[in-house]
């Protein structure tokens, strides 16, 4: 190799970091994240929707609440197996979901997301000053 | 090779792959493209990228071919452009550093007019392209740096940041991040002036639509699954968190628009090192580049050329001595 010093030594910076993932992840298990369901939640068996939909879209269904609320006025939403809600972050999801921390959280900090509803709206009281 | 050819070849390729993968999806063949050809194809890009690179390194380049644009150091008295005539080695790294963050050749770009009424030919500077692939580098580089959320746990705080700065605008649920959309309308832009420029689309060839097209789709698909078609982001972390921990599994209940995502990422790294794609190592090996220009006062020999035997006066001169002496020939040295 001609100035094969300085290329290898390219060659090796250059492989060590494309690999970053594979080995900043070792030694550390990661943690899957578990969330719990609370009492109430529990009692009522199912969520506003299904919960695969719940999964992939309640960030979706939130946006459209809001809208729903804000926009068009109106507070009601007929939901799975035809089950009224109020359409409220505060006081139908967290009202259910009360266990903010342990629940929304769980999952948030893994996927790393952090909704900035909490700015305006209000945290259940379990997740106050313990931040 | 015709346009029709070179354009419609890509474009179906793509478009082929992207059938393949639902078919497969649908076949429940999950772990084929979510596992064994995500490895194969990291495998074929590390194997590739190490073997191209090794290759390169093992021609020799013999003469030193610069290409210079500012003075080049002579006498002490002239003064000279460190940067564009690199006299050293560090001034060659500098100027290879800001090539690779700035493309400053790329920013010299002209293109040449015929004026109407006379053959007259004129050159026009065009920073169009300049910009186009900067802007399209630099976002690829962050989306592809934001991605590290899925496999990395803890996420480290730089990829966080870089969330929030993307996210300024916190448009919508999820918050938009410019860096997808920038990409997308970036590659767009970049084969719009292939297509549309006379000269550019009669040279351009499959290889070149087709990273395109793909990179296209990826980021097209990426944007779908992010605003539209969501896909449970929980189930994709955990995939992708257990391929680069070497415990793979799949978890149930992703949807297809994912494999589609990722089996077009697998292609394009699988890809990479047969391509031109290999520009991202081989800008570091370009010797008009990476060389200082010190051919004025280091001696450069071409290291594939055979010995020569020579045979200096002076040895020569010892050789005959004597005879040339008999002979009334003057000699240097007695
Ligand atoms: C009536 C009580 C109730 C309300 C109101 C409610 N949920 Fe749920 N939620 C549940 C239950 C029960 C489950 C578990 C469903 C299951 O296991 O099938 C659940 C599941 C979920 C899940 C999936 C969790 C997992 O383990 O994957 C998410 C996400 C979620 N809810 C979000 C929300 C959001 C956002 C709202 C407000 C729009 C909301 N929920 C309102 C009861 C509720
Ligand atoms: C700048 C402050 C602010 C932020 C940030 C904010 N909201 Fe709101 N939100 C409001 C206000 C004000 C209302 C109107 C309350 C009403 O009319 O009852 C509202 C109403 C809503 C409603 C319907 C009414 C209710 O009781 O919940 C939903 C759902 C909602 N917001 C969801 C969200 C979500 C999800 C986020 C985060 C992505 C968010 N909001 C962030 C201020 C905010
Ligand atoms: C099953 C895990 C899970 C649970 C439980 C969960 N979320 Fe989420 N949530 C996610 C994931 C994953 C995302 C990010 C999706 C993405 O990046 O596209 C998200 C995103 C969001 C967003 C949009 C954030 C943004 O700005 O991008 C909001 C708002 C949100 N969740 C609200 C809630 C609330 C409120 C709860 C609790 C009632 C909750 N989520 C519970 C997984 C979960
Ligand atoms: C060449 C590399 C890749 C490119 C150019 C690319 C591009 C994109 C883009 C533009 C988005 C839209 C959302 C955003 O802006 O973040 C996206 C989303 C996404 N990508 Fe990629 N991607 C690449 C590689 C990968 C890989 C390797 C994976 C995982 C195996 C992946 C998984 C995802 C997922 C899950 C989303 C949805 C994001 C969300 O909802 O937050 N991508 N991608």
């Amino acid at each position: 190799m001609y100035d094969g010093g300085k290329i290898l030594t390219g060659l090796i910076l250059g492989v060590v970091l494309l690999t970053f993932p594979f080995w900043y992840n070792l030694g550390r298990a990661a943690k899957m994240p578990e969330p719990e369901l609370t009492a109430k939640a529990k009692q009522a068996k199912y969520c506003v929707e299904p919960k695969s939909y719940m999964k992939a879209y309640h960030m979706d269904l939130l946006n459209k609440w809001r809208d729903e609320v804000v926009r068009g006025g109106s507070r009601i939403y007929v939901g799975f197996k035809a089950k009224e809600y109020d359409m409220s972050l505060q006081n139908t999801c967290l009202k259910c979901h009360e266990n903010k921390k342990k629940f929304c959280d769980e999952c948030h900090n893994f996927a790393d997301v952090k909704p900035y509803c909490w700015e305006c709206h209000l945290e259940p009281k379990e997740a106050k000053g313990e931040k | 090779m015709s346009f029709n050819f070179s354009f419609y070849f890509a474009l179906f390729t793509v478009v082929g792959l992207i059938a393949v993968v639902l078919i497969g999806v649908g076949a429940h063949l999950q772990f084929l493209f979510g596992v064994v050809i995500p490895y194969l194809a990291v495998l074929i890009f590390f194997v590739g990228l190490l073997y191209r690179v090794v290759k390169w390194a093992r021609s020799p380049v013999p003469f030193r071919i610069p290409t210079t644009c500012g003075q080049q150091k002579s006498l002490p008295w002239i003064k000279y452009n460190k940067l564009e005539s690199p006299f050293t080695n560090f001034w060659a790294a500098v100027r290879v550093a800001l090539e690779v963050l700035c493309f400053r050749s790329l920013f010299r770009n002209t293109k040449v007019v015929l004026t109407k009424g006379g053959p007259k030919l004129s050159y026009f500077s065009d920073k169009w392209l300049w910009l186009g692939a900067i802007v399209f580098h630099y976002s690829f580089l962050v989306v592809l740096l934001r991605h590290l959320r899925f496999f990395t746990q803890p996420v480290p705080s730089f990829v966080q940041l870089l969330e929030k700065v993307d996210g300024f605008f916190e448009i919508g649920v999820p918050g938009l991040f410019v860096s997808g959309v920038v990409l997308f309308v970036a590659v767009t832009y970049l084969l719009l002036r292939r297509i549309t420029i006379p000269q550019l689309r009669y040279i351009s060839l499959p290889a070149d639509y087709f990273p395109l097209f793909t990179i296209m789709a990826i980021a097209f698909t990426g944007i779908l699954m992010r605003y539209f078609f969501k896909v449970d982001i929980v189930a994709v972390k955990k995939l992708t968190l257990s391929l680069v921990t070497f415990h793979p599994e799949v978890p149930e209940g992703i949807g297809g628009l994912f494999y589609v995502h990722i089996f077009l990422v697998s292609v394009l790294f699988a890809y990479f090192p047969f391509s031109k794609l290999m520009h991202m190592a081989g800008v570091f090996l370009s010797p008009t580049r990476n060389l200082p220009n010190n051919s004025r006062a280091a001696r450069h020999i071409n290291p594939w050329n055979p010995v020569v035997k020579v045979h200096t006066y002076e040895e020569y001169e010892d050789e005959f001595r004597e005879k040339m002496k008999a002979a009334g020939i003057p000699v240097e040295k007695e």
